[in-house]
């Protein structure tokens, strides 16, 4: 039996260190990647916020010039929504998780899942590049022409803006048919649709939001460097264009964007309250209808980022309307929490249970701020000032960042084998929730007040000060919570207590498995018999164990039927490859031929490109 | 089921049961790309809708000849992919090579038209927004064409090292299927970019 389980790790895990580092398609490798980059992304992004925090707590002050200022709100905002959170969300919780949880050994494409890594961290230099060569993006996170065409904005910097999120799109998009596809066809045996963790759900629905969301995006930004490189006229009025064209193309991405990081979250926060208060979830079916119902909703509501653009009246209620409906979808969810927890047996008040408390307390918050925006002529008094940035704040940060937070706390001990510290944990905790409150409150009474979102600094006879300043203390309370938990993670890396398979003794299937799992995740297949497996039946149970043993060195799964999953077919996985990681170089050379102009650059990245996507799609030998 | 049975179910690039994983990847790259055209064409219709001039600056609309030749061309070219995959369903090879490399020459014959007509539009892209909109959409879908021709090539050169048979054609299906979208596409092209600036008048 040793002999077996040494066997099927050595045909799983990759051949050597190198092979490891640029070769391999682990999705839970993958998704450590994926979670590492976009946390060191959230602290640089974080620590824009804290210089931005500093230069505006008292008037008049210049810790930073205004045109540094612009630079680091530009980047704050791309990097935070573009470059941390959806790599976050849905490359590094989802890509660690969705097979884990639905009892397979890897995604169906794990190729093109380290393809589209690659692409994301080679995305994310591009941009910091921009440092180097002549000063950061700063044209703000939406890049509204015409402020970023080329009159207005020359240099660099918006191209390395335009590139980066364009290609980003290109990886976002094939994580989301990865998921799709995995979803549909590599389900547990017996994990019908009823019995699919909303985890799952959330990655689902988020998954076909992108696949319909990001084609306006990349359309936009592939317009704009058209305009600002090669001359066309899609945004510059002068020729015939249009720069409303933009607004529409952007937030025809950018509203659904919003609830393509917030969906995913909410699967962290219904699969972590159940296991907290040791209950199933009340109302399944009503958290899967509002998830899908958001997700279908967040299409039909980019205008009210736009009702002051001068849009005809009706255009303006349907809008608004719509943009208020999303609130029935939203408050089936917050009720059917709150009656998970009262149903309870008992409440576990860990760190990750805090955490998403906060997130129950901020979200409705922030959801109240919503509604109110979403009336046009209230829309019309606060547009553009600091209410804006509260109300983003609360269901960003608030809705995304404190359920991540809970989200680590949760699983880091499944994907490092050690458990956190649970009072270093309530101090991060308390610090992030005080800090978060402290700084961002009282933005929505000064934006009231009339302070402009991304201006520089402000007048002393504004009478702003006391909360600027007390906004900025905040920041700084937050920063200390985000150091506590970095303190936190590197110790328990360390001497934190062993965390055995399952410490919370929670439902799903990836607590199955060893911490940190093996390479091949199940030794056998699971077979599924309700929604929470691990509390009905004994783990390993009745499992499939057909592939305990592998077939010569083939990587094996099961392909399964779509609604009822029954085993349809084996499936001989991928081994391990550098294709993907040379195909994306080949993006990179592509990238910057179109940031040089450069013809030649251009069309031999391009050939590069066709040559390793015919090395990548040939059979394997075996099965050719 | 056995461990045997398992196992012996058939290999990868088969075509039975429900749709195989690649085949939905295929599926959803149709489907997200099919929305970048559609917003491609919204995009074309709300710059119209704001102008009082189509085409703008006084560019006069395409003359049709050529374009009807490509729309010819290029919808027929599915019909030998039809009948390719017809053909391999049935094992017969030889045939699913005759469609594709009639295909093959269709889209090339295509393509140099298209090359044609480039070379003699009396505007560039720079000039005003419809001729910015004009070269995007028809450069994008002829990228895509060629890159459908390249996939062709991709199937016929593993078709004579024998990687198909009645049972094992995923690839040949899935290319067909995305050739189809290309195909369909262009109808909505020639409708929208070349036909409405004739509807629309120089000087509506």
């Amino acid at each position: 039996m040793a002999t077996a389980v040494g066997r099927l790790r050595r045909t799983w895990e990759a051949p050597s260190i190198i092979a490891n580092i640029f070769a391999t398609v682990d999705h839970k490798q993958l998704g450590i990647r994926y979670m590492v980059t976009a946390a060191i992304l959230l602290g640089e992004g974080g620590l824009d916020g804290i210089v931005m925090r500093t230069q505006l707590a008292i008037p008049n002050s210049r810790v930073v010039s205004p045109d540094h200022f612009d630079q680091m709100f530009s980047l704050h905002g791309t990097v935070l929504i573009f470059f941390f959170a959806t790599p976050m969300v849905v490359g590094g919780f989802g890509n660690y998780l969705v097979p884990l949880m639905l009892g397979t050994r890897d995604l169906a494409f794990p190729r093109l899942n380290a393809f589209s890594y690659w692409v994301y961290l080679f995305s994310a230099a591009f941009i910091y590049a921009s440092f180097f060569v002549g000063g950061a993006p700063n044209a703000g996170w939406f890049a509204y022409p015409p402020l970023s065409s080329q009159p207005f904005t020359p240099g660099l910097n918006m191209d390395f803006w335009a590139i980066a999120i364009f290609f980003l799109g290109i990886s976002t998009t094939a994580t989301a048919m990865n998921f799709i596809v995995t979803i549909f066809r590599m389900r547990a045996p017996g994990m019908s649709i009823n019995r699919m963790p909303l985890f799952i759900w959330g990655i689902l629905a988020t998954s076909f939001a992108i696949i319909f969301a990001l084609p306006p995006l990349t359309l936009a930004t592939g317009m704009l460097e058209f305009d600002r490189q090669f001359g066309t006229k899609f945004f510059d009025p002068n020729a015939g264009g249009n720069v409303l064209l933009w607004q529409h193309l952007f937030w025809i991405f950018g509203h659904p964007e919003v609830y393509i990081l917030f969906i995913p979250a909410i699967g962290i926060v219904s699969t972590i309250i159940p296991t907290f208060v040791r209950t199933r979830v009340v109302g399944y079916v009503f958290l899967v209808l509002a998830t899908v119902g958001i997700a279908f909703i967040s299409f039909g509501v980019w205008v009210h980022h736009m009702f002051a653009t001068g849009l005809d009246v009706v255009a303006l209620s349907f809008f608004g309307a719509a943009g208020m409906s999303i609130t029935i979808p939203s408050g089936l969810q917050i009720f059917s929490w709150i009656a998970t927890i009262w149903k309870g047996e008992k409440i576990i008040w860990s760190t990750s249970f805090m955490f998403i408390v906060g997130f129950l307390v901020l979200i409705v918050m922030g959801g109240f701020t919503g509604v109110m925006v979403s009336l046009v002529p209230l829309d019309w008094q606060v547009t553009d000032s600091y209410f804006i940035v509260a109300h983003l704040h609360y269901v960003l940060v608030g809705g995304v960042v404190f359920p991540i937070f809970g989200g680590f706390y949760y699983w880091i001990p499944k994907f490092t084998g050690r458990m956190m510290n649970e009072k270093l944990g309530q101090l991060n905790f308390w610090l992030f929730f005080i800090g978060f409150n402290v700084s961002f409150f009282p933005m929505h009474i000064l934006g009231l007040l009339g302070m402009q979102r991304r201006i520089f600094t402000y007048p002393t006879d504004a009478g702003w000060m006391g909360l600027n300043l007390t906004s900025t203390i905040g920041a700084y309370i937050m920063g200390l919570g985000a150091l506590v938990f970095i303190w936190n993670f590197a110790q328990s890396m360390i001497v934190g207590e062993l965390a055995g398979d399952n410490p919370w003794e929670a439902g799903t299937l990836e607590w199955a498995t060893t911490s940190p799992p093996e390479p091949y995740n199940f030794r056998e297949i699971p077979v599924v018999r309700s929604a929470d497996p691990l509390w009905d039946d004994p783990p390993r149970e009745g499992w499939d164990e057909r592939l305990r043993e592998p077939a010569g060195h083939q990587r094996e799964t099961y392909a399964t039927t779509l609604l009822e999953p029954e085993v349809e077919t084996r499936l001989v996985m991928p081994e391990d490859s550098y294709t993907p990681f040379f195909m994306a170089l080949s993006l990179v050379l592509l990238m910057i031929g179109i940031l040089r102009t450069d013809m030649v650059m251009i069309a031999v990245a391009g050939a590069f490109g066709l040559v390793f996507m015919a090395w990548w799609m040939w059979p394997a030998e075996e099965l050719a | 089921m056995t461990t045997d049975s398992a196992r012996a179910t058939p290999y990868p690039g088969y075509v039975a049961g429900p749709p195989q994983p690649a085949t939905l990847a295929v599926l959803l790259l149709i489907l997200t790309e099919g929305i970048f055209f559609a917003l491609l064409f919204t995009s074309y219709f709300y710059i119209l809708s704001g102008s009082n001039q189509w085409p703008q600056g006084g560019i006069k609309p395409e003359h049709l000849k050529i374009p009807s030749i490509e729309t010819v061309i290029l919808l027929s070219s599915s019909l030998p992919m039809i009948w390719a995959e017809h053909a391999i369903k049935r094992g017969h090879i030889m045939q699913m090579r005759m469609g594709y490399m009639l295909t093959l020459a269709m889209g090339t014959a295509f393509l140099a038209l298209l090359g044609f007509e480039y070379a003699n539009l009396d505007f560039k892209a720079s000039d005003n927004a419809y001729a910015s909109l004009f070269l995007l959409i028809v450069s994008f879908h002829g990228t895509h064409v060629f890159v459908g021709l390249l996939m062709n090539i991709f199937v016929q050169v593993r078709s004579w090292l024998g990687h198909f048979d009645e049972h094992r054609h995923l690839a040949v299906q899935n290319v067909s299927w995305y050739w189809h979208f290309v195909d369909t596409v262009w109808i909505f092209i020639f409708l929208i970019v070349y036909l409405t600036p004739h509807w629309y008048g120089p000087h509506a």
